[in-house]
């Protein structure tokens, strides 16, 4: 099995790579950013029910989006790093929990004070609530199992297996509004129906949506990049890495 | 042929995620009647409710049901899902979002009188965001029988 990209499945190949992907995707997510929230807060309209409040959706639903595409994303690779015995797979899975669990909580708190003056509340216990509570409790579960053993190796198995566990919880979140009558309402977007916004508006999530990626991959590189000096610090590779700087 | 360690170890993964998912379903299954933030006033009607506990009622406010007490905090409207109405009396501020025709949730109980009495009152907004300029056109387009805007109700 010689595949070419197998290359980059060591940390030693992939430090530089990672290195040289930082600034683009740091940079695209600055050029979203700045076009997204332009569009959002100077060109999107009023909303004719919620006023100016609404505009709380272009972080609150983007954040929300990223918070279950990031824990698939580490799950899928803790899955691979459980199934192939590879260190990078789960150093990826650890370097995505806590951006995962930072948009989790902007969800959480952003809908929170969306929440007061819409629909008169802080918080409910509806299901899309409560679910999204579980998925921010699953990404700090995951970051307190890792930490809290030693070995990487064991480290990384016990984390995958929480995350695998957790991944039921994604499509509840997901369809919660659907299966359930909640208080939170349906979905704006779905697939296969026209989108229940205004163009300017959706043009302006969706922007904003691709700067919380964009952002999300540089993130989660630098970090990776990170824990891997500190796991293989005792290797050549690092050593010599070490080397070139001090000289 | 010989599966290799990974490929068992793959499908281990797969086969755990599968009963995994089936167990999830199960237990939402039971808990169902959990699972929901609200009843109907169908559900109501029908008896379905949790007796002599608190529960909320959602849907929405009939139109035109809405009357205010002299002490211009008590309120009484009516929560209908188109089938089904139940009468509601709330004493307290209700949202900004509060509207007749549009979702509600009270949280209360039903009182000897049959009157539903609510210690909350929470806006239920749908999931349709547009300029008022659209909405407006929205609602003349709708007033005058034609259907040509296709735009979600």
């Amino acid at each position: 099995m010689s595949i070419h990209w197998f290359k980059y499945s060591s940390p030693q190949t992939f430090y530089p790579l990672a290195g040289k992907m930082i600034p683009w995707f740091a940079w695209l997510a600055t050029i979203f950013l700045v076009a997204g929230l332009y569009i959002s807060f100077a060109i999107a309209p009023t909303d004719f029910q919620q006023g100016e409040a609404y505009r709380i959706i272009f972080v609150h639903v983007p954040a929300a989006w990223m918070s279950m595409v990031i824990y698939i994303v580490m799950a899928a690779w803790a899955a691979l790093g459980l199934a192939l015995n590879a260190r990078l797979s789960a150093m990826m899975a650890q370097a995505l929990a806590p951006t995962g669990a930072i948009f989790t909580l902007l969800a959480l708190v952003t809908g929170s004070l969306w929440g007061k003056p819409m629909w008169g509340a802080w918080w409910v216990w509806d299901a899309r609530l409560t679910s999204e509570l579980i998925l921010l409790f699953l990404y700090l579960g995951f970051i307190a199992l890792q930490s809290s053993i030693d070995d990487p190796r064991r480290a990384d198995r016990a984390g995958a297996l929480l995350a695998l566990v957790g991944v039921v919880n994604v499509p509840i979140i997901y369809f919660s509004v659907k299966w359930w009558n909640t208080l939170h309402q349906g979905s704006s977007i779905n697939m296969g129906a026209a989108p229940k916004m205004a163009m300017t508006m959706l043009t302006g999530m969706l922007l904003m949506a691709l700067a919380f990626w964009m952002y999300t991959i540089a993130v989660a590189l630098m970090r990776v990049r990170c824990i891997m000096l500190e796991r293989e610090r005792s290797s050549d590779w690092v050593k010599a890495l070490s080397v070139g700087v001090k000289s | 042929m010989v599966m290799k360690a990974r490929h068992k170890r793959f499908m281990l993964i797969a086969i755990g995620l599968v009963l995994l998912g089936l167990a999830a379903k199960l237990i939402l299954n039971a808990f169902q009647s959990n699972m929901v933030f609200f009843y109907t006033p169908t559900q109501v009607e029908k008896g379905e409710v949790p007796k002599n506990t608190g529960f909320r009622i959602g849907g929405l406010v009939l139109k035109d049901s809405l009357k205010r007490e002299d002490d211009g905090l008590t309120v009484h409207f009516v929560i209908t899902d188109t089938a089904k109405t139940v009468p509601v009396i709330y004493k307290g501020i209700l949202p900004d979002l509060f509207k007749e025709g549009k979702g509600v949730v009270a949280q209360g109980k039903v009182g000897a009188d049959g009157l539903f009495v609510a210690s909350e009152v929470l806006a239920k907004h749908d999931e349709n965001y547009m300029p008022p300029e659209a909405a407006e056109a929205l609602k003349r387009a709708k007033e005058q029988g034609t259907n040509s805007l296709v735009m979600p109700k």
